[in-house]
C-alpha cells in the first residue's frame, strides 16, 4: 500500500474541508461509540475480562516462538501449509505462487489488513489474476479504487449517496432506471454480482483474526458470511495473517471473543465465528482441497524486543479509533497508512519507520480515551509519547520545534522561574487583551485564533490559585484526607 | 530462510533460547489444561435457565427460534416457516441420521441431500451444540452437516437438541474434546449467532449481505 503518512498534516487539512467525508464521520458517536457503550453495560465481567485478556496476551507473547512452532504442528498434521514470510515482499511471493500452483485465474478475498499491509492486490493483479474483494465493504473501496479508512468498517468514510454512484456507474450492464434508494436494494445489487464471483473462484484468501496452536485452526469473525463462502467454495484456502495473532488454546480465543465483537462494533458476538482447520476431511463433500497459512513478520518481532511490545497485544477491534477525537475529525485516509487511529500512531512508525511515520505519534492530544476503552488496555498515549522521545533524539522534528520544546523544559526545571513566567505573562495578556477579554489574533496561535478568539487570562495563575486553596483549606479537621 | 530467522528474531527479543525447559512448560501445561475466563454472571448464576437464555439471546440478534416436543415435528415447523415467509416447499441436508430418519414428503417438502448448490433455497443442519450466554450456534463440518448449506442458501435452517445446549464457548470446546479427541477438529467449526448482515453502507443495518437472510433454530426438548 502507499505510504503517504508524511503527507499527514496536509491529508488532515484536506479531511476538515471535505463535507461529505465529514458528514459520514459524523455517525460515529452515536453509532460504533454508543453500541459498545451499551454492549459493554449488558456484561457485568467486561472490565475483568479485560484484565484477563490483557495478561493472556501477555504470557502469549512471552512464549511466542514455542505457540508458532506448535502451531505449525499442528496445522501440519491437520494437513495444511505453513509458509513463514519476513517482508510484505515475501509474503506476496508465497501466495502468487500458490497462486499459480493452482492455476488460479479468480481469486475471492475476505478482509484482511494485513493483505493491505503487503500490497497484496496490486501484486496479484500485475500478474494477471483477477481478485475480487467480497466484504462489501472492501469491495465498494476496491471499485472506487481506494484503501479501507478504518479496520473494522473499512468505507465508513463514505455516504450512501456516493456507493449509489459507484454501482450505477460500475455495474452498467444493469437497469439505467433501477430503484437504488433503500441501503437494502445496495447490499442487494452487490450479493447478486459477489455470488457469480464466489461460485468461480478458484482461490479464496482469508485473514485471520486469531490463531490457536492447541489445535492449528485460524479463525475468522465476520458479520456478512463472505468470509466462509470464499473459504469453502474455492479449491484452495490461503489464510493471510502475522505471527502477533497466535494465542494458546480455544479457551483464551473465546476469552478474546468475548472482548472483540463487543469493543469493535457493540454485538454481542458477530454472526459468525469460523474456525478453520486444514483442508477438508476424507468424506467431505465441500470445504477447500488445499489449506495455507502465511505468517508475516514484518518487524512484529523487533518490536517485542523493544519498549513496544504491548502493541502487539491488539486484536484489532477498532475501538481506539472510534473514540479518537482525532480520527473522529479527519477519518482514517488522513493518516496515511494501512492502520489508522490511535493503534496506527503507536503501530505504524514500528512497521514502516519513525522517519516516515513520525506524524502520527505527534497527532494526538493524550486526552487518554483510546488506552480507556482497548479491550487489551495498551497504554496507546504512552506508546505515542515514546515514539516522540524517539523521533526527538533523532532530531527529526524542525528546528523551532526543537528549540521551543528545549526552551519549555529548562524551564520546567526551575519551578520558581516558570512561576514567574507565567504570573508575568498572563498579566500581560490581561492588558492586552484590554475590555474584549480576548483576542482575535496571536503570534504562534493562529492555529487557534483563525478559527475562534482566544480568552486572555484572567487574574491569578492556575498556581497561585491552587496554593491560596491549599492554605484555605488546612484545618485539623480535614488532616489526612486528599482534598 | 525466513522460518528460522523469525523465529530466531523472536527468541532473541525475549532473550531466550529454543530449549528453554520452564518456557515449554509453561506453554505445554496451559494446553494440557486451559484457564478459563470467568464464566459471565448471565449463565453462570445458580438457577440460570440456559435454554430460556440461549433463546432470548438468539432472538435477539434477528433469528427466528421455535421449540418442538419431539424431533418428528420437525418438518412440519420446517414446512409452516417457509410458507410464512413465502419461500418454496424445499429443504436440503447431508447424512445427519437425525434428518434422514424424518419423513419431509408428508409436510410436503421437497427434499435434496448434499452440499449446497447456487439455486438452492433452504439449507438444513443439525447443530453440534449451543451457547447460550450470546445465543450462538455450534456447527462442525462433514459429509453430515456440509458447512455450504449454511452460506450458500437464502435461508438456514438449524436443528439444536435442547439437551446439547451449555452455558458458554468453553463448555462446547470441552465438549468437542471429549467426543471427537484434545486437538481433533473438523475442517470448520461455525459458530453462528444469527442471519448474514452488514452495516458497510452509511452505517444502516441490512440483513442479508451475503449469506442466509433468515435463520430459523429449532429446539427438539426431546433430544
Amino acid at each position: 500500500m502507499k505510504v503517504t503518512v508524511h503527507d499527514f498534516k496536509s491529508n488532515a487539512r484536506s479531511a476538515l474541508a471535505d463535507t461529505q467525508l465529514q458528514e459520514a464521520l459524523s455517525g460515529l458517536p452515536t453509532g460504533l461509540v454508543a453500541q459498545r457503550a451499551a454492549a459493554r453495560s449488558r456484561l457485568p465481567e467486561f472490565e475483568d475480562l479485560r484484565d484477563y485478556g490483557r495478561d493472556l496476551r501477555n504470557h502469549t507473547l512471552e512464549h511466542l516462538d514455542v505457540y508458532l512452532e506448535r502451531y505449525e504442528d499442528q496445522v501440519r498434521q491437520a494437513g495444511g501449509h505453513v509458509h513463514w514470510a519476513k517482508t510484505p515482499a515475501e509474503a506476496c511471493d508465497a501466495i502468487l505462487k500458490i497462486c499459480k500452483d493452482a492455476d488460479a485465474r479468480l481469486v475471492t478475498k475476505g478482509k484482511s489488513m494485513v493483505s493491505e499491509e503487503i500490497g497484496l492486490n496490486d501484486k496479484l493483479e500485475a500478474e494477471g489474476l483477477e481478485v475480487v474483494e467480497t466484504d462489501l465493504g472492501e469491495y465498494i473501496l476496491q471499485i472506487r479504487h481506494e484503501t479501507p479508512s478504518h479496520i473494522i468498517a473499512p468505507a465508513i468514510h463514505l455516504t450512501q449517496s456516493q456507493v449509489e454512484q459507484d454501482f450505477r456507474r460500475e455495474h452498467d450492464h444493469l437497469a439505467k432506471d433501477r430503484k437504488l434508494v433503500e441501503p437494502a436494494e445496495l447490499v442487494d445489487e452487490a450479493r447478486q454480482i459477489l455470488r457469480e464471483k464466489f461460485v468461480n473462484a478458484d482461490v479464496g484468501i482469508t485473514g485471520a483474526n486469531f490463531l490457536i496452536a492447541e489445535t492449528g485452526s485460524s479463525i475468522i469473525v465476520t458479520n456478512e458470511g463472505n468470509g466462509d463462502l470464499t473459504q469453502s467454495l474455492a479449491k484452495t484456502h490461503i489464510v493471510i495473517t502475522a505471527i502477533d495473532k497466535v494465542v494458546p488454546t480455544l479457551d483464551d480465543a473465546s476469552a478474546l471473543l468475548r472482548l472483540l465483537a463487543r469493543s469493535a462494533t457493540g454485538q454481542e458476538f458477530t454472526s459468525y465465528t469460523t474456525f478453520s482447520t486444514g483442508p477438508r476431511r476424507a468424506g467431505d463433500p465441500d470445504g477447500p482441497e488445499n489449506y495455507h497459512v502465511v505468517l508475516l513478520d514484518n518487524g512484529r518481532s523487533e518490536l517485542l524486543g523493544s519498549e513496544f511490545r504491548e502493541v502487539l497485544r491488539c486484536i484489532r477491534c477498532g475501538a481506539c479509533m472510534n473514540h479518537c477525537p482525532v480520527y473522529n475529525a479527519v477519518g482514517g485516509h488522513a493518516y496515511g497508512w494501512v492502520y489508522p487511529g490511535p493503534i496506527g500512531a503507536a503501530l505504524n512508525p514500528g512497521l514502516i519507520g519513525i522517519d516516515e511515520a513520525g506524524n502520527l505519534p505527534n497527532a494526538s492530544t493524550f486526552c487518554g480515551r483510546c488506552e480507556s476503552v482497548c479491550p487489551m488496555r495498551i497504554p496507546l498515549p504512552k506508546l505515542m509519547r515514546q515514539w516522540r522521545e524517539i523521533e526527538f533524539e533523532k532530531g527529526n522534528p524542525p528546528l523551532f520545534v526543537r528549540m521551543a520544546l528545549r526552551g519549555w523544559a529548562s524551564m520546567a526545571n526551575w519551578p520558581w522561574a516558570y512561576h514567574l513566567f507565567a504570573r508575568i505573562m498572563s498579566r500581560a495578556m490581561k492588558l492586552a487583551a484590554g475590555r474584549k477579554g480576548a483576542f482575535s489574533w496571536l503570534p504562534l496561535a493562529t492555529g487557534w485564533t483563525k478559527h475562534r478568539d482566544f480568552p486572555a487570562p484572567q487574574g491569578k495563575t492556575f498556581q497561585d490559585l491552587w496554593a491560596e486553596r491549599q492554605r484555605a483549606t488546612i484545618k485539623p479537621a480535614t488532616q489526612g484526607e486528599t482534598p | 530462510m525466513s522460518r528460522r530467522d523469525i523465529l530466531s528474531n523472536i527468541r532473541r527479543s525475549l532473550g531466550a533460547n529454543a530449549n528453554d525447559k520452564a518456557r515449554l512448560e509453561n506453554a505445554a501445561a496451559r494446553i494440557a489444561t486451559p484457564p478459563r475466563a470467568t464464566a459471565p454472571q448471565r449463565v453462570a448464576a445458580p438457577g440460570t435457565d440456559l435454554v430460556a437464555c440461549f433463546v432470548s439471546e438468539l432472538e435477539r440478534q434477528l433469528a427466528t427460534v421455535k421449540t418442538v416436543a419431539r424431533p418428528e415435528e420437525i418438518p412440519l415447523e420446517i414446512a409452516s416457516y417457509l410458507r410464512s415467509q413465502n419461500q418454496p416447499q424445499a429443504v436440503r441436508f447431508g447424512t445427519d441420521p437425525l434428518l434422514a430418519s424424518l419423513d419431509f414428503a408428508a409436510s410436503g417438502l421437497e427434499v435434496n441431500n448434499g452440499r449446497a448448490e447456487p439455486s438452492d433455497t433452504a439449507g438444513l443442519s443439525v447443530a453440534f451444540g449451543g451457547i447460550a450466554e450470546t445465543g450462538t450456534l455450534a456447527l462442525l463440518s462433514g459429509a453430515d452437516n456440509p458447512v455450504t448449506l449454511g452460506f450458500l442458501p437464502d435461508t438456514h435452517i438449524t436443528v439444536i437438541a435442547q439437551s446439547r445446549i451449555r452455558a458458554t464457548y468453553e463448555d462446547i470446546f470441552a465438549m468437542l474434546r471429549n467426543e471427537k479427541g484434545a486437538g481433533t477438529m473438523p475442517r470448520t467449526l461455525n459458530l453462528i449467532s444469527g442471519p448474514s448482515r452488514t452495516a458497510d453502507i452509511g452505517g444502516r443495518i441490512v440483513i442479508g449481505a451475503h449469506g442466509p437472510r433468515r435463520l430459523l433454530a429449532i429446539v427438539v426438548r426431546s433430544l
